[in-house]
């Protein structure tokens, strides 16, 4: 045990086996998995139809729809994300949790295979964007080194999310309280960012709020990969690296937490 | 006799509230050891101080020869915990739960199948493993979770009020399974129940918690004999070293989630 590569072997496996749970939870029952469909299909058909034709929006040469598309995959992203630490509240409620909390699983292990399985539904999510784009007439980059790009980035996203989502859920250990501050989080999120439209015209406070937002990276990563034609602000490399910077703090930060959620 | 599990003025406060006051015990190896006493008389607090859920506020233990505060991870892997909560996932289904700890207990890939196959077969949930455990009845949910807190072959099993809500034929067979589970493998087993006949039936040695202080310890022989009285049952060992039975009863919280559990067997 004391040889690191097999504890890192050890570990890597120990966190695959908790994201291999979520994936058995929904091949069991992926009802949930259509339902969130919905949301990203109104705000690109609906919203993004609108705006297209507004033509209110500067977003160079690319045009809204293209422009949007990766904004709303990054925002269904977020969503599921967000709120995935009430599973925890509720495997707690249940009893489930303190059975893993007293096997020999290291707790940053348990944290991490928890991110992976919100990485799961967050795929899926993503399988959902862009086929609703493609329908849409998105200019899609189906270049395979652009795809793989997209599928580190949603994970990155979703990981970095559902972990400051089990944060939460280990301060305010309730399922009301968790769900009044979700609430509260997402809509910040999603508007003070580059989503649904260039930081550039937002007034000075809200660009500096939005630059320290981890979404406005995630989502300059997607319009550079995900659309023929996009660019990013910040580059790429910046981008991913404030993406792992980020994930790994809140890992950090949540391995120390997790055991206090039953307490 | 060899003595397992071990506590020394174990402590646990909330607050103002001293849950587990000073707790000093020995359980030798090998033992059925009942921990018995009113709801929030800190039973479940010294499980979870036991099973290193919850640090102490002071005072220590050692199990197995681990030190719980120091050597947290040692501990976990030589016990085994059913908690009072259901602790199965009902949306696996019997053999994926089985599965997943396996794996998380580093069953060796070669025995893995077989040890799952095998705890399946033992408890009788053989034609049920590829069900979804929310269909299961309650006994069969509690030899799940048994079975899957073995499977590692613990030398300790911590049963936090394993049989609640269940009917007498379902703990019966919890029971008959655990028996058959602990000559086999001599593990030593550590558990709290509301129900007196069961610990008198089960248990070498009992200790009566009482506003986190252990009130009494012995065989229940020994202590239905304290009582002077022929014909004493457990019961009248509880009242008379618990206090007025009526007075007693947990807080809010802890009474809903007994509940809760029970309905979920139910």
């Amino acid at each position: 045990m004391i040889n690191p590569l097999r504890a890192i072997f050890s570990f890597a496996s120990k966190t695959l086996t908790i994201a291999e749970l979520e994936a058995r939870k929904l091949s069991h029952d992926s009802t949930e998995l259509i339902t969130r469909a919905v949301q990203p299909a109104l705000w690109l058909v609906i919203f993004g139809e609108v705006m297209a034709r507004i033509r209110a929006i500067p977003t160079g040469d690319l045009s809204y729809i293209d422009f949007m598309a990766p904004g709303i995959l990054a925002q269904s992203v977020l969503f599921i994300a967000i709120f995935y630490g009430i599973a925890v509240i509720w495997e707690r409620d249940l009893g489930i949790l303190h059975k893993f909390l007293a096997s020999p699983t290291p707790r940053a292990a348990l944290v991490l295979g928890k991110a992976l399985s919100a990485g799961e539904r967050a795929l899926v999510q993503a399988v959902i964007v862009y086929l609703l784009a493609f329908v849409l007439g998105v200019k899609l980059n189906w270049n395979p080194l652009a795809l793989v790009g997209v599928l580190v980035v949603v994970l990155l996203g979703s990981a970095l999310f559902s972990t400051f989502s089990l944060i939460i859920a280990c301060l305010v250990k309730t399922r009301e309280r968790f769900m009044g501050i979700g609430q509260v989080l997402t809509m910040p999120l999603f508007f003070a960012s580059n989503a649904i439209y260039p930081i550039s015209i937002m007034p000075g406070w809200l660009q500096a709020l939005s630059q320290g937002n981890p979404l406005t990276y995630e989502v300059d990563a997607l319009r550079v990969l995900m659309v023929i034609g996009g660019t990013t602000t910040y580059g790429l490399a910046i981008d991913i690296a404030v993406l792992l910077a980020t994930t790994a703090a809140m890992v950090i930060i949540a391995a120390r937490l997790y055991p206090r959620v039953i307490v | 006799m060899m003595i397992v599990l071990e506590t020394t003025s174990l402590t646990r406060r909330f607050g103002a509230l001293t849950a587990v006051d000073g707790l000093t015990l020995s359980v030798e190896s090998g033992e059925v050891f009942g921990l018995l006493g009113p709801n929030g008389a800190g039973k479940t607090t010294v499980i979870k101080m036991l099973t290193t859920l919850l640090p102490p506020t002071s005072g220590n233990a050692r199990v197995a020869g681990f030190d719980i505060m120091h050597h947290a991870s040692e501990v976990r892997r030589v016990i085994g915990y059913v908690p009072q909560l259901v602790s199965a996932d009902g949306t696996l289904t019997g053999y994926e739960n089985l599965l997943i700890f396996a794996k998380l207990y580093d069953i060796p890939r070669s025995e893995r199948e077989a040890r799952v196959h095998d705890a399946l077969e033992f408890m009788g949930l053989t034609e049920f493993g590829d069900k979804l455990v929310r269909n299961y009845s309650g006994g069969m949910i509690r030899r799940l979770e048994i079975v899957q807190s073995m499977l590692h072959r613990p030398r300790i099993l911590f049963l936090d009020e394993s049989t609640v809500g269940l009917d007498p034929v379902a703990r019966m067979g919890v029971w008959e399974r655990i028996g058959q589970l602990r000559s086999n493998y001599g593990t030593t087993i550590f558990l709290t129940t509301h129900y007196m006949e069961e610990a008198d039936m089960l248990c070498n040695r009992v200790a009566f918690m009482h506003l986190g202080k252990v009130a009494a310890i012995g065989t229940p022989a020994q202590l239905k004999a304290s009582l002077h009285k022929k014909g004493s049952t457990l019961d009248d060992v509880f009242v008379r070293y618990t206090g007025s039975a009526l007075e007693s009863g947990g807080s809010y919280r802890e009474v809903s989630r007994t509940r809760r559990a029970a309905r979920r067997l139910g």
